[in-house]
């Protein structure tokens, strides 16, 4: 797709094997396997209710699957001998809501991950937290805190948080989901900057713009399963499934194409 | 005149500071309890919650008075285990401070997003270390306003432990008011306990007025803001 990720190696980043999780009655989940190569980008879309954000959530286990297994790389995140907190310092989560922590400003939202959890100095940190601020383009804001930013500007700094941990890969809630549209941009440019510098990532979106500009694959998931995967191209024009394409058409109508 | 001075004077001398000294160690000692108390309810394992919701039950649903009682006269006479009177006071309505300050905490730790323990935990804090670092600040921010309620109760209630000895602003008061009625007459019983009322009143309008600076000075920037209404 793009030329740096040519380079890549095969290493899988992530794997996911026959993920179930129920909640009472409702089978959420039900048999999800998937993997990532280090470097790709893959994209979740699917109707609501569908298990998409419970599948990010049992990726890192922040919701504990029923049954199924995650490797991250080559440690098994659901054993019971993992050491979770370890495991989760590696894999970046950016929600839906933000959540950035209100009683810190930007630049201590992002460097509180590498001094307490990495143990970094506080002026490593600042370094590091201010680097990455600047990748976000919220160098100015760094003293600004939450309440005082955007909603786009908020979503860059959590991006920024994530970043700061140097994850294997970033699980991306329906990041632009809870923001207005004119916000919108500025964070789908912040991920397509970064998938295009090589970071894996898994998006949860219906932003089919970004999907067709650096989405290595599209994951169609419906009623707690895979329906279908493939490239972009693949899935737009040549789509087997009959679900895919009526789902396909429908978010594009409602998203626009174009992103 | 000078007699009413005279008495005046060992309310503000001795009086006063038994009760600052005895509001400060209750609210210390409410705090030290409270704040762990409330963080079991919320996070602990269930026999834990259960147990400290038992306590909390307890010591709230037990008058301030009969505990002082219970705690001095009780133990004293049936395990002979006597306390100093304002030991007693002391743990008697600390632990029962303890009880009322983690229900304020506990509802300062529920009032904060579930988002925010979540995005603590994603970054690989332990459960701990989002509760120190990400959850104990702003639960703290948050209890201030009814702390301040808590405090204002807590320094009136010390009047109780008058009813064990202990000699406070009230208990003070009394021993003026036996005084001052045989030296000067009964109508001077009034301005006594204006006097003592008084004292009261500033006592707990100066703490409130900390608290309030205190709630000022640890504000988050721009957080106060969001859907004031301006008419």
């Amino acid at each position: 797709m793009t030329e740096n990720k040519q380079g890549m190696t095969d290493q899988v980043v992530l794997r996911v094997e026959d993920l179930h999780k129920a909640y009472g009655e409702n089978q959420v989940l039900r048999g999800v396997s998937l993997s990532i190569r280090r470097g790709e980008t893959k994209v979740v879309i699917g109707p609501s209710g569908t298990g998409k954000s419970t599948l990010l959530r049992c990726i890192n286990q922040l919701t504990v699957p029923d049954s199924g297994r995650v490797w991250l790389g080559e440690i098994e995140a659901t054993s019971r001998e993992a050491d979770i907190n370890r495991i989760r310092a590696q894999i970046g989560f950016v929600f839906q809501s933000f959540n950035l922590f209100t009683h810190l400003n930007a630049l201590e939202n992002v460097r509180i991950g590498p001094m307490k959890v990495r143990g970094m100095s506080k002026e490593e940190a600042t370094k590091l937290a201010m680097e990455e601020l600047d990748r976000v383009g919220l160098g100015d804001k760094a003293e600004a805190y939450p309440a005082e930013l955007s909603g786009g500007q908020q979503q860059r700094v959590s991006i920024a948080r994530a970043l700061a941990m140097s994850p294997l890969l970033i699980l991306f809630d329906e990041p632009t989901s809870a923001l207005d549209p004119e916000l919108i941009g500025e964070v789908l440019s912040v991920m397509i900057a970064l998938a295009r510098e090589g970071m894996t990532m898994l998006v949860v979106s219906h932003e089919m713009g970004f999907a067709r500009s650096v989405a290595d694959e599209i994951i169609f998931m419906e009623h707690g399963v895979i329906v279908e995967q493939g490239p972009p191209a693949q899935l737009f024009s040549a789509s087997k499934e009959p679900r895919t394409r009526e789902f396909l058409h429908k978010i594009t109508e409602l998203y626009g194409d174009q992103g | 005149m000078s007699v009413i001075l005279g008495s005046i004077g060992p309310l503000i001398v001795k009086g006063v500071p038994t009760t600052i000294l005895m509001t400060l160690g209750l609210l210390g000692t409410g705090l030290l309890l409270g704040f762990p108390i409330a963080f079991a309810q919320v996070y602990g394992y269930r026999p834990l919650r259960w147990f400290c919701r038992a306590y909390e039950q307890t010591f709230r649903g037990i008058p301030a008075l009969v505990l002082i009682l219970l705690f001095h006269s009780g133990l004293a006479r049936s395990f002979h285990i006597l306390l100093p009177a304002f030991t007693s006071a002391l743990i008697a309505l600390g632990l029962r401070s303890s009880a009322y300050q983690s229900q304020i905490f506990r509802g300062a730790i529920q009032a904060i997003s579930q988002g925010q323990m979540m995005a603590a935990r994603s970054i690989g804090m332990s459960k701990f270390q989002a509760i120190r670092h990400i959850i104990l600040p702003q639960a703290f921010r948050l209890s201030i306003p009814p702390w301040s309620n808590e405090f204002s109760s807590v320094l009136k209630d010390t009047s109780l432990a008058s009813a064990i000895g202990v000699v406070e602003l009230a208990k003070e008061g009394t021993l003026i008011m036996t005084r001052i009625q045989y030296a000067l007459g009964a109508e001077w019983i009034l301005i006594i306990w204006i006097v003592v009322a008084l004292i009261y009143l500033v006592l707990t309008y100066a703490g409130n007025r900390s608290l309030a600076f205190l709630e000022d000075r640890v504000r988050i920037p721009g957080f106060e803001i969001r859907g004031r209404v301006e008419r």
